[in-house]
């Protein structure tokens, strides 16, 4: 599967804005499962400053600055990319039992496994806490198999909670998901990300785009209008694995990721210092169609 | 035959009784003086209490003088305290401070190199040696410096530790510093009063010297310039006047040479770091930061910082300017490494630690978490976060809830505890009101980068408990600070202070004036005005209150305290009569706004802000001009505390008029002098012209003595009416340099000098207020038939919009911050 993504991030601004220095990650990796053709971001008005790096993820970053007084400012990533491999599908009964993976990952001594214990440990917007290790701990009866913890986790997430674009921003805090029962792609990768965390099983924010053309006599999904956010885990033996809360489904060849970190602080697609700029309005639109192969 | 307790004389040494359960720096475990202290207390012995005492009374006038101070936090009343100093040294002798000496060094290398693998490869958390928690769960592993080079890959230019002596005998260190190490300028400061306290003590006692290190530091910040060509620019990235080490940072950058520059007094753009200076952008190459590395790029790093530089870490990224210490090397002040150190030491050099470590141990590890839970009570327990929300436990204080308390947390994050060994620090005596102390003492010791390997300050900043059996050392609560003598075992050569091979470098940015430093010298000139007036207008009100057949009624107070009330806002306004309590708080309230002790602060906080653009002279005026608060209870002690004040004000002025460099910053104190004059005495005439009354109730003599006029000019203008003599006085006369046209003409000039930077030449905005201001006031027309009536009251008023507008227009033209930092996205963290 082939895909052609265009994301258009537009922000207009009440007074002038002197000096900006902003940071993309617009430009998906590639991955086990991805490979990116092409990608490209173009700025209006053109820049002052521009660097591409690789960031300690291992994700795509593109610094800008602009120096010029403007009002508006435009970044558009237009990508191609090409679904190289689907996950095999697994039965999650035959993982280890939950405390016995999380005994392996301790003593485990590989290089992957050290380094991914840095996503058991709280992060900005998906710290553990007492109450989502209350919420989660259904899921986590004694002895059960880790990926059968983690799905019956992401499962009950999309049962008990409402998909709601007005019920949260990006501030608000997981308590509250928790309490509104609701939210969006967002907080239900954060809300599972932090109640894993709780019991010290190591995940990490995915952050992409997932194609909204329903195939025909299948339900339109939802979260998919701006770009989309899901979750991975790390099983020592079978590595990293993917969780879509909000869609209640196992990402496939519908998913193209962008980057990936302990959270959505860690990915933000586009953030930026202004200086002046009064108020802002902020547009995004993707667009996200297969080409040929 | 080495002396002891009992030949020495009773009363300097006979009250000192050293705890048993630990080593003291002065006796040894047998009672005899340690050789290396012999000649330090045979020399006091020889000065005598007395000499001793006013020796110290003039170290401490000194200190005072210097304007030596830090910052309390939590304290928003008076947060800058006095520097607290005890004059006798800490000595240490040669042989054992080289021992101290290859220790840290062994110790910053090894740093250095971790400092270099986690944010580099990582192997030392791949191959096991240190746990990924340990470092990740770290605020100081700042993710986005993984992978960047750093300038002459110095990941560690400078550093400092904390070292203690142990009942062993032996030192150990307590607490790494490689954030931002601060302290050494205080040392410097220490040493300096010391010495001048006790010159020839000191020379004969052949004390390693301080300066060289200072002189390697700058060798070390100029060779990191990116850029070689040219002398480098240098700034000392302040987090500002309120913080708790503001007058070290200002010290340090007048001793170094650099700018002191806040985070919006600089810029990226083009991924290089430039300074906002009146004379526009200055590329910065090397920025020596006393901000903490999170708060340094609100774009990368903690986006809620105003400290910081929006876009520093991309330009340190590629190179263009070299940060000191560079962003990230926070991750090693990290006290759970410790645990470590001696592993970590071994698998990268194959060696063990010199000068060990305090037993520590790290609760993210089972055993060690075991252990520290067992050993609650005897052991210090320490968050390994330095931003961490917990503090800092010492168990054997806890009750039996606390402890629980303690465990609870330990249990719920043990990766974010360590338990340390509760060290009995050596004690060493302290003069207590003429007596001696012994108190616990830890010792900073500074060290630098340079080519040739790290050089360690041949001294450092002691510190010693606040009280008797103290345990905790800190400035925060109330600790003292010592010199520490390195005893050389042969005078140092001269040579060895001024290395020939060396030049002495220039460096350039003594000359740079920020767009803070304008702003507060400008705000200083308004305030030392403002203060000025406020007490020479309530002199004479004080002078009317005082006299002991004043009329109740006297309408020539009355219209006095109308006056005030105006120029000031300090009194009420409406003419009722006053209080000696208003008058009182008009002078001494610090809270009451437009009170002469609310203008006397306001000039210190602006003076403080740009401490090193004043010279020495200059701050001990300044530290002087302020309300001594024994005389702020009575009416009758008023008169002789505001003649002291006046006269400091006028020594300021003086000073600034005779001995003040004739750069931009001089300019705009001047500026502010001139307007805030000129304002002061509008006002003054317009509240005469509007509350004219009889002529008896006019306090002509009042007004005289306030614009300071000579008797012989009174003399000379004995003939004209007094209205125009009045307008003359105050307004008109270009003559009197309390005159407003006299303040306007040298605005003229002043702005000038100011507008000859803009191309193609041309009159400022600020040129044309003056000009209008002064159409208002020059015309003869006005001077002719002039009364003190409703139509001069709106002329002065026109004028005095003009100059307040002057003010927003500096505001906006020259001091303004760059306009409001926004994040597009703001994460909540």
């Amino acid at each position: 599967m082939k895909y052609a993504i265009r994301h258009e991030t537009r922000y207009g601004y009440s007074q002038p804005v002197v000096l900006c220095h902003n940071e993309a990650r617009l430009q998906p990796r590639t991955t086990e499962r991805q490979i990116c053709l092409r990608s490209d971001v173009t700025v209006s008005p053109l820049t002052g400053a521009r660097d591409e790096r690789e960031d300690l993820f291992g994700n795509r970053v593109l610094y800008f600055a602009i120096q010029e007084p403007h009002g508006e400012l435009i970044v558009t990533a237009t990508s191609e990319v090409e679904i190289t491999h689907v996950p095999a599908s697994y039965d999650p009964s035959l993982s280890f039992p939950w405390e016995q993976a999380l005994e392996q990952l301790r003593q485990g001594t590989s290089t992957q496994q050290r380094e991914v214990r840095q996503f058991t440990l709280d992060s900005p917007c998906a710290a553990a806490s007492d109450e989502l290790r209350a919420y989660a701990l259904p899921s986590f009866p004694p002895g059960r198999p880790v990926l059968a913890a983690v799905h019956d986790l992401s499962c009950r997430i999309h049962r008990e909670f409402t998909f709601n674009p007005q019920s949260t921003t990006v501030t608000t805090p997981l308590s509250q998901v928790l309490a509104n029962r609701g939210g969006v792609c967002q907080d239900f990768a954060h809300l599972a990300i932090a109640c894993l965390r709780s019991f010290g099983v190591p995940a990490r924010y995915m952050s992409g785009y997932l194609e909204t053309l329903p195939p025909p006599g299948l339900p339109r999904l939802q979260g998919a209008d701006a770009s989309h956010a899901w979750f991975a885990v790390f099983v020592s033996g079978m590595g990293w694995l993917e969780f879509d809360p909000t869609n209640d489904q196992l990402p496939g060849d519908r998913y193209v990721t962008t980057a990936w970190g302990r959270d959505f602080a860690d990915v933000t697609p586009l953030k930026g210092v202004i200086f002046g700029g009064g108020d802002h309005t902020l547009d995004v639109g993707v667009d996200m169609q297969r080409i040929a192969p | 035959m080495k002396p002891t307790r009992r030949d020495l004389s009773a009363s300097f040494l006979a009250g000192y009784r050293p705890p048993e359960n630990a080593v003291d720096e002065l006796y040894d475990r047998d009672g005899s003086i340690r050789p290396h202290w012999t000649y330090l207390i045979q020399a006091l012995e020889k000065l005598g209490p007395d000499e001793l005492d006013s020796r110290w009374s003039d170290g401490r006038r000194l200190l005072r003088e210097n304007g030596v101070t830090y910052n309390v936090y939590g304290d928003p009343q008076r947060t800058e305290r006095s520097w607290p100093l005890d004059p006798l040294p800490i000595l240490i002798p040669s042989t054992e401070w080289q021992v101290i000496e290859q220790g840290m060094i062994q110790r910053a290398e090894l740093l250095e190199m971790i400092l270099a693998d986690l944010y580099g490869p990582r192997r030392l958390i791949t191959e096991g040696v240190v746990p990924p928690e340990l470092v990740y769960g770290h605020s100081g592993f700042m993710r986005p410096c993984a992978g960047m080079a750093v300038p002459r890959g110095r990941h560690l230019p400078l550093y400092a530790a904390d070292l203690a002596r142990t009942p062993t005998g032996r030192f150990v260190v307590l607490g790494d510093r490689t954030q931002a190490p601060s302290g050494s300028g205080y040392a410097l400061e220490n040493r300096l009063v010391i010495q001048h306290m006790f010159p020839s003590i000191f020379r004969d006692a052949h004390v390693h010297r301080l300066p060289l290190f200072f002189r390697r530091l700058r060798l070390l910040l100029a060779g990191l310039a990116p850029h070689p060509d040219g002398p480098p620019h240098i700034v000392l990235l302040t987090p500002g006047p309120s913080n708790e080490t503001y007058f070290e940072q200002a010290y340090l950058a007048g001793d170094l040479g650099c700018t002191l520059a806040q985070g919006d007094d600089l810029t990226v753009r083009d991924e290089r770091v430039w300074l906002r200076t009146l004379q526009g952008l200055r590329p910065v190459d090397v920025i020596l930061r006393r901000v903490d590395g999170a708060f340094c790029d609100p774009l990368e790093l903690r986006g809620d910082s105003l400290l910081g530089v929006p876009g520093l870490l991309q330009a340190a990224r590629r190179g263009n300017v070299a940060i000191v210490n560079p962003l990230g090397a926070s991750a090693v002040e990290n006290p759970g490494l410790m645990a470590f150190l001696p592993q970590i030491a071994r698998h990268l050099i194959g060696e063990d630690l010199k000068l060990p470590s305090v037993r520590t141990w790290w609760c993210g590890d089972a055993e060690s978490r075991g252990y520290v839970l067992e050993h609650l009570d005897e052991l210090v327990i320490k968050p390994v976060d330095p931003h961490a929300t917990h503090s800092t436990n010492f168990g054997a204080t806890l009750d039996e809830a606390a402890r629980a308390r303690v465990a609870d947390a330990i249990r719920a994050h043990p990766d974010l505890f360590v338990g340390q060994e509760h060290v009995a620090l050596s004690t060493t005596p302290v003069l207590v009101d003429g007596d001696l102390e012994p108190r616990a003492a830890v010792l900073r010791t500074f060290l630098a980068a340079a080519d040739d390997g790290y050089t360690v300050m041949a001294g450092g900043l002691c510190r010693v408990a606040g009280v008797r059996d103290g345990i905790v050392v800190s400035n925060q609560i109330g600790g003292v600070s010592k010199d520490i003598w390195v005893l050389a075992s042969e005078p140092e050569r001269d040579a060895a202070l001024a290395p020939a091979d060396k030049p002495l470098l220039v460096l350039r940015g003594e000359l740079e004036v920020p767009a803070h430093v304008a702003d507060n010298v400008f705000w200083v000139g308004r305030y030392a005005e403002r203060a000025d007036a406020a007490a020479r207008i309530l002199r004479q009100v004080v002078r009317r209150m005082l006299e002991p057949d004043r009329a109740p009624d006297d309408p020539q107070l009355a219209a006095l305290v109308e006056i005030t009330a105006r120029v000031t806002g300090a009194l009420p306004i409406g003419g009722k009569p006053v209080s000696d309590k208003d008058v009182l708080a008009a002078l001494y309230d610090g809270q009451r706004s437009g009170s002469l002790r609310f203008d006397l602060s306001a000039l210190h906080r602006g003076a403080r802000a740009v401490r090193e653009r004043f010279s020495s002279d200059t701050w001990r005026i300044l530290n002087g001009l302020d309300i001594e608060s024994t005389n702020a209870g009575e009416l009758r002690r008023a008169p002789a505390e505001v003649e002291r004040i006046l006269l400091l004000l006028t020594a300021f002025a003086g000073l600034g008029a005779e001995s003040m460099h004739r750069g931009q910053g001089w300019r705009f104190l001047e500026i502010g002098r001139r307007l805030e004059r000129a304002l002061t005495t509008l006002l003054l005439l317009r509240t005469v012209c509007r509350s004219a009354g009889p002529p008896h109730a006019m306090p002509r003599e009042d007004l005289l003595t306030f614009a300071d006029v000579s008797p012989d000019y009174i003399r000379r203008h004995r003939s004209v009416p007094l209205p125009a003599r009045l307008i003359g006085l105050f307004i008109g006369d270009e003559t009197n340099p309390r005159s407003a046209v006299y303040q306007l003409r040298r605005l003229e000039q002043l702005l000038k000098g100011l507008s000859v930077q803009i191309v193609p030449p041309q009159r400022s905005a600020e040129e044309e207020m003056v000009q209008a201001a002064l159409e208002e006031l020059v015309p003869q027309a006005m001077l002719a038939d002039a009364e003190l009536d409703a139509a001069l009251d709106e002329r002065l008023a026109r004028a005095q919009n003009q100059l307040t507008s002057i003010s927003d227009h500096l505001t906006r033209d020259y001091f303004s911050r760059p306009d409001r930092l926004q994040q597009l996205v703001t994460i909540d963290r």
